[in-house]
């Protein structure tokens, strides 16, 4: 390249030559073929999941939420899948990517083994409805159960309407502010496949959100609520939820605090 | 390997028979935590048995001796090794969930702290296996 550069300032016509030779060797910039063993399932005719494969055109740029449309729009239109924002923040499209949950359209090609074909299936522990899309109502149960909302009854502490936060106490729960509620850490959670009863680390993370919050008024009410059988000591700290967190939250991190509130008493 | 534009190829689907899902590729932490189950339950079982036949001393001496006698072959002998590593891992393994619920820097170093119990229980068993299996096959 350095000599391509070199050239380009004595002979513009020689530079031409040498410089779309580069472009062509960049393995960015070149498709190859990567198979997609997709796990389906048609409710209508009520068979057991099969595998499907895919071969799919894709350049390392890509992501596993770009082949599945080209499968979609390209190859087969039946294939069945939920995404919305497309870019890691509406929470739509966790699937289990080589056996691990992961969002759809945060995964690149280029961080995967592609001389082995790749795995997509549904997330676990949820009822499957069609292909990769699962009843997500269990899941959105357990949050509300936990009361996601700010309970501020009393007066603000300083006159005024505003509720006074310092950077410190804002800090304190930063991490679990940033669930977007995908449910890639519930549906990796070990306890949550064989026991649907059990809340599950997003219900845990967005109790801790609001239990750690200074102006809440509630963080009594959620600790009692999430102290039960299938409450956070459900929690066999497998840090499965924290591996699969496409947020990158410390889940288990914010269980163990909720516990250890729940045994002190206060948050 | 073609190229041709990044469309897709002319799909060829294969159907094929593979098992109904995959294993869920956990890390450290979810491996840690079956070995700590599986461990559990057959320290479990064992426990039920011994609690049995040290029981039976209660019936009478020489049953207790018969029962016990019985315990002692080969067979037995790679037993009390694998119930020996069992139990090993399951004590180290339980002073890391210990640390991870009680000690703030617990969850941070987790996996750190998964190492060091297979490195600790290896130790453990590199004491104890070779002096025990000469016990059991020597005589």
């Amino acid at each position: 390249m350095s000599t391509a550069t070199l050239e380009a300032t004595t002979d513009a016509a020689a530079a031409n030559t040498t410089s779309t030779e580069p472009m062509s060797d960049d393995p960015t910039l070149r498709p190859f073929t990567v198979t997609f063993i997709i796990r389906r399932f048609d409710p209508d005719t009520g068979d057991e999941p099969k595998w499907q494969d895919f071969d799919v055109e894709m350049y390392a740029t890509d992501r596993v939420l770009d082949a599945l449309h080209k499968i979609k729009w390209e190859q087969d239109g039946s294939l069945t899948f939920r995404r919305s924002c497309a870019h890691g923040v509406c929470g739509s499209d966790a699937m289990r990517i080589n056996g691990r949950n992961r969002l759809a359209c945060k995964t690149l090609i280029k961080d995967l083994d592609i001389s082995k074909p790749i795995y997509v299936e549904a997330i676990k522990g949820l009822p499957l409805e069609k292909d990769l899309v699962v009843d997500m109502e269990p899941f959105f149960a357990s949050y509300r159960e936990v009361q996601p909302f700010l309970v501020a009854n009393s007066a603000p502490a300083t006159p005024g309407k505003e509720r006074i936060q310092s950077a410190a106490q804002r800090e304190r729960f930063d991490d679990t502010t940033k669930c977007i509620l995908c449910a890639a850490c519930t549906s990796s959670c070990p306890v949550f496949w064989t026991d649907g009863q059990y809340f599950g680390p997003a219900a845990i993370v967005n109790a801790h959100r609001f239990i750690f919050d200074s102006r809440d008024d509630n963080a009594a009410v959620r600790l009692d609520i999430l102290n039960d059988k299938e409450g956070v000591w459900r929690c066999r700290t497998t840090f499965n939820c924290t591996d699969a967190c496409p947020r990158g939250i410390q889940v288990t991190k914010a269980i163990a605090e909720v516990k250890q509130a729940i045994l002190r008493g206060k948050a | 390997m073609s190229q041709q534009t990044a469309g897709t190829l002319t799909t060829e689907t294969k159907r094929s028979s593979r098992p109904g899902g995959t294993l869920y590729r956990g890390r450290e932490g979810m491996w840690s935590w079956v070995l700590h189950r599986v461990t559990g339950v057959a320290i479990f079982f064992f426990l039920l048995v011994h609690v049995l036949d040290t029981a039976l001393v209660r019936v009478s001496p020489e049953a207790y001796n018969a029962v016990i006698g019985t315990y002692q072959t080969p067979i037995m002998g790679l037993g009390e090794t694998a119930l020996v590593a069992a139990i090993v891992y399951h004590a180290f393994n339980g002073i890391r969930i210990i640390l991870i619920d009680f000690w703030s820097n617990g969850v941070k170093y987790q996996k750190l702290m998964f190492w060091i119990v297979i490195g600790l229980w290896v130790i453990t068993m590199l004491g104890f296996a070779p002096r025990h299996l000469m016990n059991v096959f020597g005589h």
